[in-house]
């Protein structure tokens, strides 16, 4: 079976898959990160932990693109990915995670407190969580990498 | 190209506070004077900002009022941002602009960098950071321009005392020997007192004047950051007017909390000081009123931690409520991110009665609310020393259809009682004169 779903890979999902599973792990890395550097700017005011929440929101959102256009690829050159709720639900939290992330980093701009508690906050914890939740669906996901391993039909 | 740029960045972005009803119909007269409207703060997921196309004057020129007629005094000039007239007519222009780049500590920095680079437009490309001397001639217009003093770092304030030209760098108040009618300074600079600048140095300009009887020098020195998100480590003296003793250097804080204060003047006749001030940005397009204001010794007028008196910024932390107690409101608002950065007292003779001891402000102008406001020179009527009613636009027509000709900066009265304008992004010095006057 697994030789038979090998050869219905294209080149370009052979190509793609090590690329998004290099990638993609950078931006939940970065997410969950600013999560516990908000958590830190809370408790203490001070400013090197809302600027470090900036930086890695901006890095997250920096490689998460990145990452957003290799599993774009990945989803249209391989049929499989395509096929069952998993795939698409590793998508949609992982794309999910960004656009929240996007509007966490405009809210992050504010000069000071109110960058961060309550709204910058909270929308750290969703993006997190989105992120972390993507990252559980990777193991369960077809992606060329993991494939061969564990396909499902 | 022919577009203005205009960044509408915050325009309707996801869930950004659309501008909503309240803002677009504020009623921009209930934000002048004593007591401003002041709305509840709202910024919306961005600052929205509208960035005009610089386009230069192309030969026309601004716009004054039935009675009255401007003219260029100097074209062509790189960056000029102040002025001072001496008392035998001729007249300095101060050339300058902000050389050191600002640390990059937040994604942010470099694209607030860039967005006022485009509302300076690159400015003139021939030297700046000088002061030139216009000689006087007959009729306003002058009869040479020679360069006074070069390689000055990022001047701004130059106030005469005697025989001596006090001018405020950046980083330093340096003395030259010089007296009105020298068309060179006697010899090299004596530093009087370093001032507050790098690395991060935000607010640079720093304003100058001396005390009526000379004995004492008054200082701007703006803040290192919008609202203390820099930490207030990096606003130590800052966001103050500082006392100067010219011969020893030694300097105290005479007020604080004025944003960056700028335009200080004394009111004639009087030991008043005076001084316009940049209030604070992202708090909404109608938040917060930049002011005009005598600054009384000693007195703490709120920023970081508080605008126009008590009202507290919500970003600000640790916040303080024993300052914000102590914090006390200006005299004028002038209307939110006009950017007063000129003030001169009318001592002439030359204009109608109306304008005697009345202020002119010269208002830079925004780029970080929707509806542009300020580029342009407003008067203000004093009476008994204080101001009354709404301004008057006096020198207008900065911008036209969107686009950025000019931005006026500093302003002054000149011996013949005509106002003198620093234009920065026209790269022109106007003169502004009564035209029932023979000139």
């Amino acid at each position: 079976m697994a030789e038979i779903h090998a050869h219905r890979h294209s080149d370009a999902a052979r190509a793609v898959a090590p690329i998004y599973l290099l990638l993609f792990p950078i931006p939940v890395v970065c997410f969950v990160g600013a999560l516990a550097t908000d958590l830190a700017y809370s408790a203490s005011a001070y400013l090197m932990w809302l600027h470090f929440s900036e930086w890695l929101i901006a890095a997250g959102l920096a490689f998460g693109a990145l990452a957003a256009l290799a599993l774009l690829v990945e989803f249209l050159a391989r049929p499989a990915i395509r096929r069952g709720g998993l795939g698409w639900a590793h998508l949609v939290l992982f794309y999910g995670a960004l656009v929240v992330e996007l509007i966490n980093a405009f809210v992050h701009t504010i000069d000071g407190w109110t960058a961060v508690v309550p709204t910058g906050m909270t929308l750290s914890i969703v993006g997190a969580v989105l992120a972390v939740a993507a990252a559980g669906t990777l193991f369960r996901v077809p992606v060329t990498w993991v494939a061969p391993r564990e396909v499902m039909p | 190209m022919k577009t203005s740029t205009t960044l509408a960045l915050a325009a309707c972005v996801a869930l950004a506070a659309c501008g909503s009803g309240d803002e677009r119909n504020f009623d921009k007269s209930t934000e002048y004077g004593p007591n401003p409207k002041l709305p509840e703060p709202s910024r919306g997921l961005l600052p929205k900002m509208n960035v005009p196309k610089v386009v230069g004057w192309q030969g026309e020129t601004p716009t004054v009022p039935q009675g009255f007629r401007i003219e260029a005094l100097a074209t062509g000039l790189a960056n000029p941002r102040n002025v001072y007239p001496l008392p035998n007519g001729d007249l300095l222009v101060i050339e300058s602009k902000k050389d050191a780049k600002e640390p990059v500590e937040r994604p942010k920095r470099p694209v607030m960098a860039w967005v006022e680079s485009k509302a300076h437009g690159g400015a003139g490309g021939g030297p700046s950071n000088r002061i030139l001397l216009l000689r006087a001639a007959a009729g306003g217009k002058p009869a040479a321009q020679s360069v006074l003093i070069d390689h000055l770092n990022s001047p701004f304030g130059v106030v005469v005392v005697g025989d001596a030209l006090y001018v405020a760098d950046t980083d330093a108040i340096l003395r030259f020997p010089f007296k009105a009618g020298d068309t060179q300074v006697g010899g090299a600079p004596v530093k009087v007192v370093d001032l507050p600048a790098g690395p991060i140095n935000h607010h640079w300009t720093k304003s100058l004047t001396a005390s009526p009887d000379g004995s004492k020098l008054y200082v701007g020195v703006g803040s290192n950051s919008n609202a203390m998100e820099r930490g207030l480590d990096e606003e130590t003296n800052r966001a103050a007017i500082w006392e100067v003793d010219p011969s020893t250097g030694a300097f105290k804080v005479f007020a604080s909390g004025l944003r960056n204060p700028n335009g200080l003047t004394f009111y004639p006749g009087s030991n008043v000081l005076w001084a316009v001030v940049n209030e604070r940005d992202e708090l909404g397009p109608n938040l917060v009123p930049d002011y005009m204001t005598s600054v009384k010794p000693g007195a703490f007028y709120g920023w970081p931690f508080s605008y126009w008196g008590q009202h507290e910024d919500p970003r600000v932390r640790p916040q303080q409520p024993d300052r914000v107690k102590a914090a006390i409101p200006p005299d004028y608002g002038l209307s939110s991110h006009v950017a007063p950065l000129g003030l001169a007292f009318y001592t002439g003779s030359a204009f109608p009665a109306q304008f005697g001891g009345g202020a002119f402000v010269g208002e830079h102008g925004s780029w970080n609310r929707p509806e542009l406001n300020g580029y342009k020179v407003v008067f203000i009527r004093f009476e008994n020393g204080k101001p009354v009613g709404q301004p008057m636009d006096f020198v207008t027509g900065f911008v036209k259809d969107g686009k950025a000709r000019g931005r006026p900066v500093g302003v002054a009265v000149d011996r013949a009682g005509a106002l003198i304008v620093a234009d920065d992004v026209g790269n022109t010095v106007w003169r502004v004169s009564s035209s029932a006057a023979t000139p």
